[in-house]
């Protein structure tokens, strides 16, 4: 089953290679990765995206857990949250049907155009993993993919739930 | 406010955190250091044959005392010798700190001379380690080490630290931290009282209760309140290998080691418990056997001090995290809320059980009038030492002989690699616990295989006059490895012997201590009564042993607990 853990760490230099040393040395997966500082500089906040059972995912929030490094985990996928992930797309185009094409699905996806060319597009988009593949499918019935770029999935708890320090 | 160089601050935040001593071998990127510690004599420096030594040394020194045991050695090599080491103490969860020197900050990462990446070599092995990447900062890091080390669940702290941040031409305001709380890290000690009455109500339910004792039970010194909670439940008591000694076991209620190499008895009752309570043990492959036979009608209280170990392997039905000894001393305040008396009554006729599966003596053994049998010699180490020996084990057939065969009446008297099962363990860590306690009988139970892996050590007990007793059993043969061979692999042999041992005698002689060959049984006791005579020098005990005795009992692979062997023949 997919999950979505999310962690708040120090931000110091070799915290997320403890992190990842635990998925790699334990054998668990991970499918993507988002980190970046918090509004509190001092911190970092990472999201996971991993398959596992109920078991395995225990283990994983428990070893990340208790590295010195790591204030807090959770996996968002036990209860009500949101999560978005952000896709650059570039796509060459070489015909106007196609660039027509293109820019309705643009619309459609509430994607947006960031750079233009004679025969490239590159296009921003944003929403659920499911969404930017499901995007990513249709640019290539009416395009030509050059390159794609994907942040990973970022995700927080609905309501007052947060990870704090 | 004082000013010092690097160098002199590592010094002085060691003597700060008091550390007195320090097992290492010095080298280019940590000679600051060094001349730092000659300046002084508070802490006394072990000079070690080989890096590999000063981490077990460390680790000996620690596990019998319970003190952080400390490590110096140089980058590059030094560093990495020292793996082996700190991943033994991380496998047990023993205090170490490792001071690693690198080299200078301007120079990480161009392949320098001797240069590893010391923080990612030791990474998958350690709690928690430091860069250091300023002098400023060595006080607090070292605090942090120490602190971290020997807290919560203990284990191994690397503390890289780069030549030029220890200069002694330079000069650093001093400042040792008054706190080393850190916001990410907060062991929890005391159990959650729910999961308190919880367990309470299990045990007071149970009719065939188990008393599971680790080696947590040591870490936080809980014999006292384990052995009174024993007593007031009136249940048996088994132990891990790493948890030897931690409950008493000559006391009536101990049933012996349990797991792969466990008693009859241990394993029986595990298996057949209605109510285990894990007291700071980890449910390790070489207790389980198959996981899903494991003690089928048990409820399963886990007390641990790391959540990550409770339900790791084992599901646990009333998991406890906390400390072994506050949360059975928090056990002791709600049981004395109820009325223990028909305690005894109630366990009867599972003691009844538990006598009959001790009485088919699973430990006996056939000696014969002349080749010595392994079992017999640890018998006779026992009572040529009182059973007051500390001893400390290399890995293999030996160890599970010392681990049956020597009753620990104490906790920290029993020091062996038991997670990692380190061979070469033995002797540095002998010596670990001699520099500890220097009036101690200090033991090493070896083999002709693992003694030779940190021989070279024989050359420090010299310099330092350790009245170390080795007694090495010798059957030719890596025993455990020729035992697996013999029962899976049909007797073939396969590189499990050498026959080009060298003369131990002539060995310990050269090396200035005192060596004793033994071969046959008339000769054990004069022997070991000559090798215990002898105070003041280390003596080698080279005795010759059955070659084709097997270590039983023994579990059957993929069995439940109690699916064993209980000699060549025979299977329960």
């Amino acid at each position: 089953m997919r999950r979505i853990i999310s962690v708040l760490m120090e931000n110091a230099p070799g915290s997320l290679s403890r992190i990842m040393g635990v998925f790699s040395q334990r054998g668990y997966n991970v499918d993507s990765l988002c980190v970046a500082p918090t509004a509190d500089q001092s911190l970092s906040r990472l999201t996971i995206i991993t398959e596992a059972d109920d078991k395995v995912t225990e283990q994983i929030t428990k070893q990340v857990n208790k590295l010195i490094d790591v204030l807090r985990v959770a996996e968002l996928t036990d209860s009500a949250h949101v999560e978005r992930e952000l896709m650059l797309i570039k796509v060459s185009t070489l015909t106007e049907v196609a660039r027509a094409e293109v820019k309705r699905n643009v619309d459609i996806f509430r994607a947006r155009i960031l750079d233009v060319t004679s025969q490239h597009y590159t296009i921003e988009v944003t929403g659920t993993s499911d969404k930017l593949s499901a995007f990513s499918d249709v640019m290539a019935q009416c395009a030509e993919i050059t390159e794609s770029a994907r942040t990973g999935v970022c995700g927080l708890s609905r309501g007052d739930r947060a990870l704090r320090p | 406010m004082r000013m010092m160089s690097g160098a002199a601050m590592v010094v002085e935040a060691l003597k700060d955190v008091g550390v007195t001593h320090l097992f290492g071998y010095p080298g280019g990127a940590v000679l600051d250091i060094y001349d730092a510690l000659f300046a002084q004599d508070v802490v006394k420096h072990i000079l070690v044959r080989h890096e590999q030594g000063a981490s077990h040394m460390a680790d000996g020194y620690a596990r019998a005392t319970g003190k952080t045991g400390t490590v110096l050695v140089t980058s590059g090599p030094g560093a990495t010798n020292t793996l082996t080491g700190i991943a033994t103490a991380y496998m047990d969860s023993i205090p170490m700190v490792v001071l690693s020197g690198q080299v200078p900050s301007m120079h990480i990462g161009e392949d320098a001379f001797q240069e590893t990446d010391m923080v990612g070599c030791s990474r998958p092995v350690v709690k928690h380690s430091f860069l250091v990447k300023r002098a400023v900062d060595i006080p607090k890091a070292i605090a942090q080490a120490y602190y971290i080390a020997n807290s919560g669940r203990p284990g191994p702290v690397v503390v890289d630290l780069p030549k030029d941040i220890v200069n002694v031409q330079d000069s650093h305001p001093y400042v040792f931290p008054d706190d080393v709380t850190m916001r990410s890290y907060n062991p929890t000690l005391k159990g959650h009282n729910k999961q308190i009455k919880k367990a309470v109500a299990c045990l007071l339910k149970a009719k065939r209760p188990v008393l599971y004792v680790g080696g947590g039970s040591i870490a936080s010194e809980a014999s006292e309140v384990i052995t009174y909670l024993a007593e007031r439940l009136g249940a048996p008591v088994t132990s891990t290998l790493m948890g030897l000694g931690a409950f008493s076991s000559v006391h009536k209620q101990f049933v012996g080691m349990l797991g792969m190499h466990g008693t009859l008895e241990a394993n029986k009752s595990m298996h057949n418990a209605d109510c285990i309570i894990s007291l700071g043990a980890r449910f390790d492959d070489r207790v389980t056997n198959n996981v899903e036979k494991f003690c089928p009608h048990a409820d399963i209280i886990h007390v641990d001090i790391d959540p990550a170990s409770i339900s790791k392997i084992v599901n646990a039905h009333v998991p406890v995290v906390g400390s072994v000894k506050t949360v059975v001393n928090q056990i002791h305040a709600v049981l004395d809320e109820h009325d223990l008396s028909g305690q005894e009554e109630k366990l009867a006729d599972w003691w009844e059980q538990i006598n009959d599966w001790r009485a088919r003596k699973c430990l006996d053994y056939v000696q014969g009038d002349t080749v010595i049998k392994p079992q017999k010699v640890i018998q006779a180490l026992y009572e040529h030492t009182n059973g007051e020996a500390y001893v400390s084990s290399d890995v293999g057939q030996h160890q599970m002989f010392a681990a049956l065969y020597y009753p620990f009446a104490k906790p920290r008297r029993w020091i062996n690699s038991g997670g990692l099962g380190t061979m070469g363990f033995g002797l540095p860590a002998a010596m670990g616990v001699q520099f500890a306690l220097p009036d101690a009988c200090s033991v090493v139970v070896t083999g002709d295989g693992s003694i030779q892996m940190n021989i070279q050590e024989l050359s420090t007990c010299l310099q330092y006059n350790l009245p170390i007793k080795i007694i090495s059993l010798n059957n030719r043969a890596l025993g455990m490895v020729r035992q697996w061979q013999d029962m899976n692999y049909k007797g073939r042999h396969s590189h499990s012997y050498m026959d080009s041992m060298p003369d131990f005698v002539k060995l310990a002689e050269a090396y200035g201590h005192v060596g004793i060959k033994v071969d046959t049984l008339d000769q054990l006791d004069d022997a070991m009564k000559r090798c215990f005579a002898e105070k003041e020098r280390l003596v080698f005990m080279d005795i010759a042993v059955d070659q084709n005795e097997h270590v039983y009992p023994m579990q059957i692979k993929y069995g439940a607990m109690d699916d064993m062997r209980l000699s060549k023949t025979e299977r329960t």
